[in-house]
């Protein structure tokens, strides 16, 4: 098995993305991803890709791992940008059949498209500089004022990374069942479709009963190590912003501020 | 230090219910500071069930446990003693919490509300001495078995506890991960001066503790040192276990005629004993 298989595919690394905290790239791909869904001017659009190229740059994003984020995207760009085309009533470009392609359905497909692109991009931007243990502690912090208003957020952080620890033990042990129930002949891969969700669910079965017998003993294993929910924890990683996380901080807020003045004013 | 006493302690599972089940019946015994004590019995004798009792996982049905004397029954003094009282279970899966090795061991001290720079301090530390400084940044799933459970030691040598009870640490792991695990330990009792309760069904393990407790259906039958305990071969066997090794190979070799003293069950002394006979009979047998 990989050894660091993540949710988002983490890549570690040492590059100035990867070394923001990771509040900092949380707040600014929200801020980036409100401004690709506000923006409706040319002139938004390029400051934003050069954004987001600069980014790629920052977070030394080979062109070939672009294209491996991108990838798996493919065929739902595609047909997001065919429908765009065909489908936009407008002023007729050319006939296709029964369908025509309009200017505005040009317009638009290529506006939804690069859209999409951006927001892959900067989503990913995220989950590829930061590990999932550093996101939790981001949105732990992050939340940390709707504890006032009741929002267990703490636990929700707990329960989070305890989820993100489980994802390679229960991959591990989904392999093993499956190699198990194999080779005494159940059908994963071959058959018809009935037989295969057969075949699924003597490995469900199993895992779900495995992994409650887990969470079973996680909870004991957490109470010996006198965990309280709702007690008063402490992190031994404390977040700390530097200059570098409110340059980026000022840099998104502007560029937010710039397209939305765009929308309404431009 | 840590003084720990159990009186009358009785417990029944489902008590008062349907399927009500009596796991432990009238135990009663004090284990002192520093002591390595070892519970040995056939599955299902009340091992963990006793060893559950002393962090107030579980509570008497009948009796009493007191740690340092805080009685486990008491709500106020649960969390003291589950600071005093480290534990370490026996499937090492699934007791580990965290993602990275370093957080892992910080997960105790953070519970317990401790400013950052003491839990660094004391993560370092315990890392340092379960010897598993090199994988500080690593995911634990990809440690060893025998890595494994010495990071879980080392989760709960880092809440600085003056006892620690351990429920069958090794019967997962492959004999060199049990090799680790034990040294780890006997440097603690050796050197930290650190009480140990070990849960244990490996003869070999028991043979290396001050004192050893036999349960035997919920009772405690036997209490004494290794060498008191394992002279009782047939008592051993009536309730299902085995000699380790050299004891068995000391008594055989008795039975034939070998004038081989009582009490030896650890390897080197009966090599010794019989490099001694060996060498006596040469002698006597040429002169």
């Amino acid at each position: 098995m990989q050894g660091n298989i993540t949710l988002g595919f983490y890549v570690p690394g040492q590059s100035f993305i990867h070394r923001l905290d990771p509040r900092t790239k949380i707040l600014a791909c929200l801020a980036m991803t409100m401004a690709v869904l506000f923006c409706n001017h040319p002139a938004g659009f390029a400051a934003l890709s050069l954004v987001t190229l600069l980014a790629l740059g920052l977070a030394r994003v080979t062109p070939q791992l672009l294209l491996g984020i991108l990838r798996p995207f493919g065929i739902f760009l595609v047909l997001a940008l065919l429908l765009q085309l065909l489908f936009t009533p407008g002023r007729p470009l050319m006939m296709l059949g029964p369908l025509q392609l309009t200017r505005e359905g040009v317009h638009f497909g290529f506006q939804l498209l690069w859209r999409l692109v951006l927001l892959i991009i900067s989503g990913s931007l995220l989950t590829l500089t930061t590990s999932p243990l550093m996101i939790t502690a981001a949105l732990e912090d992050l939340l940390k004022p709707f504890r006032r208003v009741g929002v267990p957020v703490f636990e929700l952080a707990m329960m989070m990374s305890i989820a993100l620890r489980f994802v390679p033990t229960l991959l591990e042990e989904a392999q093993q069942i499956i190699r198990a129930q194999q080779s005494r002949g159940a059908a994963f891969t071959r058959g018809r479709l009935v037989q295969r969700v057969q075949g699924l669910v003597t490995l469900l079965v199993p895992l779900f009963a495995s992994a409650f017998r887990r969470a079973d003993e996680l909870a004991t294993a957490m109470e010996i190590r006198c965990y309280r929910p709702g007690a008063n924890r402490t992190r031994m990683h404390q977040l700390r912003f530097h200059c570098r996380d409110y340059a980026v901080l000022a840099g998104t807020g502007v560029l937010f501020l710039i397209v939305l003045v765009m929308r309404w004013w431009g | 230090m840590c003084k720990i006493s159990i009186q009358g302690l009785t417990h029944i599972y489902n008590y008062g219910q349907p399927g009500e089940r009596v796991a432990l019946q009238e135990i009663n015994g004090e284990i002192s500071p520093g002591e390595l004590l070892a519970i040995i019995g056939p599955n299902g004798s009340g091992k963990s069930t006793l060893a559950r009792h002393i962090n107030a996982l579980l509570l008497p049905t009948c009796g009493s446990v007191t740690v340092d004397g805080l009685n486990t029954a008491d709500p106020a003094s649960r969390w003291e003693i589950r600071r005093r009282v480290g534990m370490v279970l026996q499937n090492p899966d699934n007791q580990l919490v965290a993602s990275v090795v370093e957080e892992e061991v910080a997960f105790g001290p953070e519970n317990l509300g401790l400013p950052p720079e003491e839990v660094r301090q004391r993560v370092d530390r315990a890392l340092s001495v379960a010897g598993l400084v090199e994988q500080r940044l690593r995911p634990p799933h990809l440690l060893s078995g025998g890595q494994k459970q010495r990071l879980a030691i080392a989760g709960a040598l880092a809440m600085k506890p003056s006892c620690l009870v351990l429920d069958e640490p090794t019967a997962m792991l492959d004999p060199a991960g049990r090799r680790e695990v034990m040294q780890t330990l006997l440097n603690l009792n050796r050197q930290d001066g650190l009480t140990i309760i070990l849960v244990t069904h490996f003869m070999e393990e028991a043979v290396l503790a001050d004192r050893i407790w036999v349960l035997s259906g919920g009772r405690l039958v036997m209490d004494g040192t290794p060498a008191q305990v394992f002279r009782c071969r047939e008592a051993l066997q009536k309730i299902g276990l085995a000699l380790p090794g050299p004891a068995e190979l000391a008594w055989r070799l008795r039975n034939c005629g070998w004038p081989i003293p009582d009490g030896i069950y650890r390897l080197e002394e009966l090599v010794t004993c019989l490099v001694d006979l060996l060498t006596r009979n040469r002698s006597g047998g040429s002169s």
